[in-house]
C-alpha cells in the first residue's frame, strides 16, 4: 500500500527533498534549507484563440506571479487546457501574446520556453525504461552524463520511485507513471510546470494522496505552477488562487476562500463547491428578499422583481417556515444527507443535513429557510448584485 | 429455473445458440470458404503433387512419376541458385529503398501543411497503377531511341540490355511501386501515434532529428516491421516489371531471372510444369523461412508499447 503513496505526509516530502537535494541545484534557497527551482511570472495578455468559427478563448487576460499555484479551474470545453497549451507552445494563438518572466514567448517553440508538463495521460514514452524516460529532457539540454544520473537518481528519489529506474511504463501502476511523469518534470528545473489534469486518471484515494504531494513538491520547490482541473475539490486544496474558466471566458480570479464565500456571478457560485451554490428565482422588495412570497433575507439592494438568490446547501435549513418545495431525491453519504428539492423557483435546491436529523421522504413537501449567508446576483446577467 | 430470454451472444461456441442460426453462419461463410478452396488451397496442395512428376519430351506423351526426386534436385542445379541469387538482388533493392522512401515520404506527408492532402495523394498514388504501366511507362522514359530522355538530348545507354543495370532499373521500378502502398501503410501507422507523446518530445525539447529517431521510429517499430514483411513477400512475387522490361528474349534476362520469373519460364517457354513446381515449392519455403527469421530478429527491436 505505501509504495503506491508518494510520502506519508509533507514534513517526511519535506524532510526527503531537504535531505536530497543540494541547494546548489536549485539555484535558489531562501534562507529555511530548502532548496527551490528558478520560478518565473507568467502571464497572458489579451489572447484569443479560435479554431475555425468556434472561438476557443476570448480576450484571456491573466497573470501567475512568481512561485505561484495557480489552478485553471472550468467544465469541459472552457478553454483551460487550450489556454495551458498555447503557454506550452503546443497550439498557437489566433492573437495577443504571452509571456514568462521578462520574455514574451508567443512564437517561441516548446522547447525554447523553459518549462516542463505533466499531461493526463502522463505522456511516458512506452519503448523507456523509467530512467530513459526521466533523463530524456536532461539529454536534449546536451547535459553532462554525471549530471544526468545525480539528477534522474534525485529526481526518483523525490518521487519515491528509485527501485523502480529499469522498468518500462507499462509495468507500473497508474499512480507509478503519474509519479514518473512528476519526475521527468522536476528534473529539468524549469520555471514553469504546466499540469494538464494530471490526476483524472487515478483513483479516488490515490487522487487525494497525490493532490496532497504535489501541492507540498510545489511548495517546496517553489516553481511557478500552472494546473489544469475540472474537479472543484482539487482546486480548492491545491491552488494558491484558483481562475474559473467558461465558455472561453475567465470568470473570477482569486483565493480559494474568496471565491467560494464571495462568488462574482452566478456560474462560479453554482461551480464551486460540492453540492455547488443553489440558485433560486427571487425578489428584492423593501430591503427584503423573497422567494415565492416568503422571506428569506434582508439586503440593502433597491427593489428587484427578478433576481438569483444564491445559498450554499449548508446554509438551508428544513423547517415549518419558509419558501414550500417538493423532495424529489434523498442521498445518504453517510456523514451526512443531502436533501434534493424542486419547486417553481428552482429545478433543483439541494440541503446538506447531518445523518442525524430527521429527514425527510421523497415527495414530501418541506419549507426551507435560510440560515446563513445569501448571494444575490442579476437574474439576466449573473452578475453578482453588490449592495 | 428461469428462462433464459437474453438474446445477446456469448463468448466461444454460445455465440450461435440455435442450429438456425449456425446454419446462417455457415452459408454466409461458405463463399469465401469457396474461393479459398477454390483458387488458394486446391492450387497450393495440386503444387505439391504437380512436383512428383517429370515432364514427358513430347506433350502428347504422359508424365512420369519420379517423387521427391525432381524437387530435391534443384539444389544441385546452377540454374537455381543463380535465381536465388537474382531474388535476393531484387528483394535486397525492392525493400529497403521502399521502406526507406516510403517512411521518408509517411514522415513528410504527417507534417499540418496547406496542401499535404494532395501530396499525400500523390504519394499514393504508385500503388494504384499497374505493373504493367509502371513498367511501360519507365521502359518508354528510358528507352534509348524512343524514351524520353533521347528528346531532352540525354543520350544514355539501353540499361534494359545491360548486364549491370538490368536488375538494379527492375528493382528501382517495382521499388517506386511498392513505395506507395508503404507510404500507405506507414501513414497509418504515424496517424495512430499518441499526439501527446509526441507534443511531450516536443515539451522535453527534442529535435526533429531527436524525435524521429528516439521517438516517432521506435514507437512505429510494429508497422515498419510489417511494412518490412509485406516488402519482403512483394518482392518475392514481383513479376510484370521484369516480364515487361526486360523478357525471355532479352539476353539480360540471365540476370534478372528470380524465382518467380523461373518459374513462369518452366511453364511458358520450357513447358515443364514438374520443375515449374518445384521451384514454387522452393520458393513457398524460402518465403516462410525468410518471414520466420524476420519474426525472430526484428521483433525483438520492436516495441509494442504498453
Amino acid at each position: 500500500m505505501s509504495d503506491l503513496l508518494l510520502f506519508r505526509n509533507n514534513a517526511d516530502f519535506t524532510k526527503t527533498l531537504n535531505f536530497k537535494m543540494p541547494a546548489s541545484r536549485y539555484g535558489i534557497t531562501d534562507g529555511s534549507g530548502l532548496e527551490r527551482c528558478f520560478m518565473s511570472k507568467v502571464e497572458f495578455r489579451n489572447v484569443n484563440k479560435s479554431f475555425g468559427d468556434n472561438q476557443v478563448l476570448t480576450n484571456f487576460e491573466l497573470s501567475v506571479d512568481d512561485g505561484e499555484f495557480l489552478v485553471l479551474l472550468g467544465p469541459s470545453g472552457c478553454g483551460k487546457t487550450t489556454a495551458l497549451r498555447i503557454l506550452a507552445g503546443l497550439e498557437n494563438v489566433s492573437s495577443g501574446s504571452v509571456h514568462i518572466g521578462d520574455r514574451e514567448v508567443t512564437s517561441e517553440e516548446p522547447k525554447d520556453r523553459d518549462i516542463a508538463m505533466v499531461f493526463q495521460s502522463y505522456a511516458l514514452y512506452p519503448h523507456m525504461t523509467v530512467r530513459k524516460n526521466v533523463e530524456f529532457p536532461l539529454r536534449n539540454a546536451g547535459v553532462s552524463k554525471d549530471e544526468i544520473k545525480s539528477r534522474v537518481d534525485q529526481a526518483l528519489q523525490t518521487v519515491g520511485l528509485s527501485d523502480l529506474g529499469d522498468r518500462k511504463p507499462g509495468q507500473l501502476s497508474g499512480g507509478q507513471r503519474q509519479r514518473v511523469a512528476l519526475a521527468r518534470a522536476i528534473v529539468r528545473r524549469p520555471k514553469v510546470f504546466l499540469m494538464d489534469e494530471p490526476l483524472s486518471n487515478l483513483d479516488a484515494t490515490l487522487r487525494q494522496q497525490t493532490r496532497a504531494d504535489i501541492a507540498a513538491l510545489q511548495r517546496t520547490l517553489g516553481t511557478t505552477t500552472l494546473y489544469v482541473t475540472h474537479d472543484q475539490v482539487e482546486a480548492m486544496t491545491m491552488g494558491t488562487r484558483i481562475a474559473v474558466m467558461y465558455q472561453g471566458k475567465l470568470q473570477q480570479v482569486g483565493a480559494p476562500t474568496d471565491l467560494y464565500h464571495r462568488p462574482a456571478n452566478a456560474f462560479v457560485a453554482s461551480f464551486l463547491g460540492n453540492p455547488g451554490m443553489n440558485l433560486i428565482r427571487g425578489s428584492v422588495q423593501g430591503g427584503a428578499v423573497r422567494v415565492a412570497g416568503s422571506v428569506v433575507s434582508t439586503t440593502n439592494l433597491a427593489d428587484r422583481s427578478d433576481v438569483t438568490i444564491g445559498v450554499r446547501a449548508e446554509d438551508l435549513r428544513i423547517g415549518d417556515a419558509g419558501f414550500a418545495c417538493e423532495v424529489v431525491i434523498v442521498e445518504d453519504l453517510g456523514s451526512e444527507v443531502h436533501v434534493v428539492c424542486q419547486s417553481a423557483e428552482s429545478d433543483r435546491i439541494v440541503i446538506r443535513q447531518l445523518s442525524a436529523t430527521t429527514r425527510p421522504t421523497v415527495g414530501q413537501t418541506v419549507h426551507l429557510a435560510i440560515d446563513g449567508a445569501t448571494h444575490l446576483f442579476d437574474a439576466m446577467t449573473g452578475e453578482r448584485c453588490e449592495g | 429455473m428461469a428462462k433464459r430470454t437474453t438474446s445477446l451472444p456469448t463468448a466461444g461456441v454460445g455465440v450461435f445458440r440455435t442450429k438456425r442460426d449456425r446454419r446462417i453462419g455457415l452459408a454466409l461463410t461458405l463463399p469465401s470458404l469457396a474461393l479459398f478452396l477454390l483458387f488458394t488451397y486446391y492450387p497450393f496442395f495440386k503444387n505439391f503433387q504437380l512436383a512428383l512428376y517429370r515432364a514427358a519430351p513430347f506433350p502428347t506423351l504422359p508424365n512420369k512419376f519420379v517423387g521427391p526426386s525432381q524437387f530435391f534436385s534443384i539444389f544441385s542445379d546452377a540454374q537455381f541458385w543463380d535465381s536465388v541469387r537474382s531474388t535476393v538482388i531484387f528483394v535486397g533493392l525492392v525493400v529497403p529503398i521502399g521502406v526507406f522512401l516510403g517512411l521518408l515520404m509517411a514522415v513528410a506527408a504527417h507534417q499540418r501543411l496547406k496542401g499535404i492532402r494532395v501530396y499525400r495523394t500523390i504519394f499514393s498514388s504508385t500503388v494504384v497503377s499497374s505493373a504493367a504501366v509502371a513498367a511501360v511507362v519507365f521502359s518508354t522514359l528510358l528507352s534509348p531511341v524512343s524514351g524520353y530522355l533521347p528528346s531532352i538530348g540525354i543520350h544514355a545507354p539501353d540499361i534494359t540490355s545491360s548486364s549491370t543495370w538490368a536488375m538494379p532499373m527492375v528493382a528501382i521500378v517495382s521499388a517506386w511501386q511498392f513505395v506507395g502502398l508503404a507510404f500507405i501503410i506507414l501513414t497509418a501507422g504515424l496517424q495512430s501515434l499518441p499526439d501527446d507523446l509526441l507534443e511531450a518530445s516536443r515539451v522535453d525539447g527534442a529535435s526533429s532529428w531527436t524525435r524521429f529517431w528516439r521517438i516517432i521510429l521506435p514507437l512505429l517499430s510494429p508497422t515498419v516491421f510489417f511494412t518490412l514483411i509485406v516488402g519482403v513477400i512483394y518482392g518475392l512475387q514481383s513479376f510484370g516489371q521484369i516480364d515487361i522490361m526486360i523478357g525471355t528474349q532479352n539476353s539480360t534476362f540471365t540476370h534478372t531471372n528470380v524465382l518467380i520469373y523461373a518459374i513462369y519460364r518452366f511453364i511458358h517457354v520450357s513447358a515443364d510444369p514438374g520443375m515449374a513446381a518445384s521451384y514454387s515449392i522452393a520458393l513457398f519455403f524460402i518465403t516462410l523461412v525468410v518471414t520466420l527469421i524476420q519474426f525472430r530478429i526484428l521483433e525483438k527491436r520492436v516495441h509494442y508499447g504498453q
